[in-house]
């Protein structure tokens, strides 16, 4: 039975970055993915990381701006936190050997992004991501004597001690089916988002939510789980990222009759407004039918503007992508694009050392709400946010766990339990028992029609009725789940089984989403009800958290913080 | 614009499946799949696995051949299931049925699903895969050359997915063959201005038996790779690093066949294959040949060499003296090197750099110095 100080679960950038601060505080770390770590969603981050690091810049402009981008909702000292420490932070990443581009002076260069004051965006041509992410990887190899790697490793629970601590994990072993308890003083959770509740959504396959469903069951309150981001270029064709960064080159945005209707909605900005407002532009411009393509459900997304051979050098994966899942080459026409689900503002509430309510168990990433992206994240704040988090959580915890003993707890019990919990996965029948009703599903089929559901009442724009109607499908589902069938009965790379267990993460994940969305009488950030189209800050400049409890979730709620940025009517 | 919206086809896929827990051997099965022909293998093969049989393994999770989880072999073809579509499989198989099979040169755990630690990632350790900064660490960040930045994205670009180590040859005759991507990656660290240890990695490679110059320069690995990474270009900017700017001899000779090569072309036009043994290991004049590791290579080599000259594969004339060409074509040859050798700095393609099928602009279109950087 491993023992460590600190657990980590997740190993994409804001799980390795935890991984290496803890390990240089002199922790005991171990640190489990489901995949192995360079294939974690991290890597498909693409325009650039945000940090105030030109001379003319100051982390305060950078901070206003998240906090304007927020639409007011997030904690202004966790956005201090996270501006002004992202300069020293870049630096460390070029340091270990981050390939940032450069200007003709030899300097990092920045390239403009949506919603920000000035160019202040580091970035590895499209690949900043994965650029990264290997690179952390690469620490993570040297570094190999003082960390323990558990790939392809799946969570199946968290351990909770009789003080209510979280102590540690339970996992299975992707390649034997092997379960094991791994004890730890502290666990960081740095497993992403919830994308795949959402179909199509930009987000990878693995990205199911089980680090908020997993704290979640532990009780840890989930916050702003209503704020879904929906990213303004994604591929009509299957839902693909375009990155923000193409439009940070001189890209620009068409309707049906060749207006560049941005124009109309954010004449400052323009295509550079932040991601919210784009978004609704371009529903708005689709919903009174001046959309492209077959189904006018489309928008001319314009590189040509941009010179071929910076879009060559600087855009290269987004030429590729819409020449392979596409068929256009974008530096000779348009592309054709659409608002798609791509990121969740809320998850597991922490504070800025990435805490939870909940003692011992830290989370830090998209998993995290700090809150720092309140409303609306703006584009290439989310690597920073990994980083600067992870970090964060890393230190604490390794802090937390030099002055203490490990935790003594037997978890033989719930090990047990979660092995039945699989095996009883294993054996359902297709057909049922007796008793069983309704009819047995696929995992696959259920799934699908959440994330059809999701996408069709939880998007753009939401009202009371299809949100009521999304609860209603939720809550279905996540019975029909119960008896849901697979067909893999062996152990070994069991991913069928997994698909079951990631099936009511995701379901956890949807009726907190639902929930939230249900609650927030209000239009802010990525939450616009058409029925209540204002934003109303006397009633709900706040947070809305959601709890699980005996009898169902509860709803709560938490205050903002305000420091230096008075709220005020967004303008772009 | 391109036509989008395609009906539906049928596809017929014929998986590779192998269960390790059944005790059987590797079988065939086949799936009947429907979509759009432009639609990936991955796609299809997750129909296959949403709709008829969810216990088919395979590792996949961006869909946008960004993770590099799903490389396998598509018609005997190493590549990502996720970036080839099912029109284009089904047309370069012979009987119209996609073929899916794991990668090459690794052990199969599941299915599709192949052991890339025991392989892949023991080579990339096996290259010292971290930067070793340059000293003192800036303040800020290390100033370097814009152009060097954009150049090693093209090495920092590769996804780790396996498909060249899958189908590179010198790796199936040796096993201990350092490899196409793990080369590449080191490529990533020579290239980088900010690395402290760029002689001593190239000696390193260039020294073991299974570095740089085991290579064979087949292009598997150019032609598997999803992302342009141009493996074997990266083996090949390693070894004229390590050659002309490092002047590393290697006890493999590898630098000395290479210039050997080189320089008998270039005197006489052609290349004259019975001084190129002798040269390699006795160095690069004619009296290479009394060295005593070329005697002893040339001792060995009496054999090809008998059995060359028995099936008139070669005379005793073009043996000893060569093959002469006309004064005339030794010219040309001679003004290629001139004109590449007389460059100030070596060219090296460079996708990000050069583009692709980059065509003359456009009359009106900005002029080359007008991109703003």
């Amino acid at each position: 039975m491993p023992e460590h100080d600190v657990l980590i679960i997740g190993a994409g950038l804001a799980g390795q970055r935890a991984a290496l601060a803890a390990a240089q505080a002199k922790a005991s770390v171990a640190i489990i993915s489901k995949v192995h770590p360079v294939r974690s969603h991290s890597v498909a981050a693409a325009g650039g990381i945000n940090a105030a690091i030109n001379v003319a810049d100051d982390w305060r402009s950078h901070a206003y701006d998240t906090a304007k981008g927020s639409d007011y909702l997030g904690d202004q000292d966790a956005i201090e936190v996270m501006c002004s420490e992202a300069p020293k932070e870049v630096m460390h990443l070029e340091h270990i050997g981050v390939t940032f581009h450069r200007n003709d002076r030899g300097e990092m260069d920045l390239r403009a992004f949506g919603g920000a004051s000035m160019k202040r965006t580091a970035y590895v041509a499209d690949i900043t991501g994965q650029a990264i992410l290997h690179v952390l990887y690469e620490q993570l190899m040297k570094h190999g004597e003082q960390l323990d790697r558990y790939e392809e490793w799946f969570v199946t629970s968290l351990l909770q001690g009789e003080d209510g601590a979280c102590c540690g994990a339970i996992a299975r072993d992707v390649r034997s089916g092997k379960m094991e308890v791994f004890h730890a003083k502290s666990v960081i959770l740095a497993c992403g988002g919830a994308g795949q509740v959402y179909r199509p959504t930009t987000n990878a396959l693995i990205v199911t939510g089980d680090g908020i469903a997993q704290a979640y069951r532990l009780g840890a309150p989930l916050m702003d789980m209503e704020m879904v981001q929906y990213h303004p270029t994604t591929l009509v064709e299957n839902g693909l990222l375009i990155t923000e960064g193409a439009r940070g080159e001189g890209a620009i945005l068409l309707n049906s009759e060749g207006e560049r209707f941005m124009e109309r909605y954010a004449p400052n900005k323009l295509e550079l407004a932040s991601r919210d407002v784009v978004s609704r532009a371009e529903q708005t411009e689709i919903l009174e039918g001046r959309g492209v393509g077959a189904g006018k459900d489309g928008i001319y997304l314009d590189i040509t503007k941009v010179p071929r051979k910076r879009t060559l050098e600087a855009l290269r994966e987004i030429v590729n992508i819409g020449k392979d899942f596409a068929g256009v080459d974008i530096t000779r026409e348009p592309i054709m694009i659409r608002p798609g689900q791509h990121y969740i503002m809320g998850g597991v509430k922490t504070d800025v050392d990435g805490a939870t309510p909940i003692e011992g168990l830290y989370a830090a990433g998209e998993v995290a709400c700090v809150s720092v992206h309140g409303g609306n994240r703006l584009g290439a704040n989310s690597l920073l946010d990994t980083l600067i988090f992870g970090r964060r959580a890393g230190e604490h915890a390794a802090l937390r766990g030099a002055s203490m003993a490990m935790p003594k707890s037997s978890a033989s019990a719930q090990l047990n339990d979660d092995v039945a919990k699989i095996d009883a996965i294993v054996a359902r029948e297709k057909t049922g028992g007796p008793a069983t009703h309704p009819r047995p599903r696929r995992v696959s089929e259920i799934k699908q029609e959440l994330g059809d559901t999701m996408n069709q009442y939880v998007a753009v724009y939401r009202e009371e009725a299809g949100l009521g109607k999304a609860r209603e499908v939720v809550s279905r589902l996540r019975e029909e789940a119960k008896s849901a069938y697979i067909d893999d009965k062996g152990t070994v790379f069991n991913q069928d089984v997994l698909g079951a267990i990631e099936l009511g993460y995701m379901l956890d994940c949807a009726e907190a989403i639902v929930l939230g969305a249900i609650e927030r009488k209000e239009s802010r950030g990525a939450q616009f009800r058409t029925d209540y189209p204002d934003r109303d800050d006397a009633t709900w400049m706040k947070h809305i958290t959601i709890t699980s409890g005996e009898d169902g979730p509860k709803v709560g709620y938490s205050p903002v913080t305000i420091t230096q940025w008075q709220p005020e009517e967004r303008k772009y | 614009m391109a036509e989008t919206h395609r009906p539906p086809e049928q596809f017929t896929l014929r998986l590779r499946r192998y269960n390790p827990e059944s005790g059987q051997a590797p079988y065939w099965e086949e799936h009947q799949i429907e979509l759009e022909p432009h639609r990936s293998v991955l796609e299809g093969i997750l129909q296959a696995k949403a709709v008829t049989d969810g216990s088919i393994g395979i590792r996949c999770s961006c869909r946008a051949a960004i993770c590099g989880s799903c490389g396998v072999k598509i018609n005997g073809e190493p590549g990502l299931a996720c970036h080839t579509h099912l029109d284009h499989a089904k047309n370069s198989s012979p009987d119209g049925t996609i073929t899916v099979e794991p990668m090459g040169n690794m052990p199969v755990i599941k299915d599709l699903i192949v052991d890339m630690d025991a392989v892949h990632w023991k080579k990339v350790k096996r290259v010292t895969p971290w930067l070793i900064g340059k000293q003192p660490v800036p303040e800020r960040e290390y100033i370097v050359d814009r152009e060097s930045m954009v150049d090693v994205t093209q090495s920092m670009a590769c996804i780790q997915c396996g498909a060249c180590v899958s189908d590179c040859l010198a790796m199936e005759v040796d096993p201990l063959f350092i490899g196409p991507a793990a080369l590449a990656k080191s490529y990533r660290f020579v290239g980088d201005p900010r690395d402290d240890a760029r002689h001593d990695r190239l000696e390193d490679l260039s020294q073991d038996p299974h570095g740089i110059y085991d290579c064979t320069h087949c292009f598997k690995c150019v032609e598997a790779c999803p992302k342009d990474v141009n493996p074997m270009g990266q083996i090949m900017r390693l070894r004229r690093i390590a050659g002309a700017d490092e002047h590393i001899v290697d006890q493999n000779n590898g630098h000395r066949h290479e210039e050997a090569i080189t320089t008998l072309v270039r005197d006489k036009g052609l290349l004259h294959e019975a001084e190129l043994v002798p040269r390699s290991y006795g160095g690069n004049s004619w009296f290479g040949k009394f060295h005593p590791a070329a005697g002893k290579e040339l001792a060995s080599s009496w054999k090809i060499a008998a059995l060359g000259l028995l099936r008139g594969k070669m005379s005793p004339k073009v043996a000893i003296f060569g093959e002469k060409i006309p004064k005339a074509d030794r010219d040309a040859v001679q003004r290629i090197y001139d004109r590449v050798e007389g460059k100030p700095q070596r060219y090296e393609l460079n996708l990000y750099i050069t583009g692709v099928d980059e065509e003359p602009e456009a009359v009106g279109a900005a002029p080359e110095g007008s991109v703003n950087s």
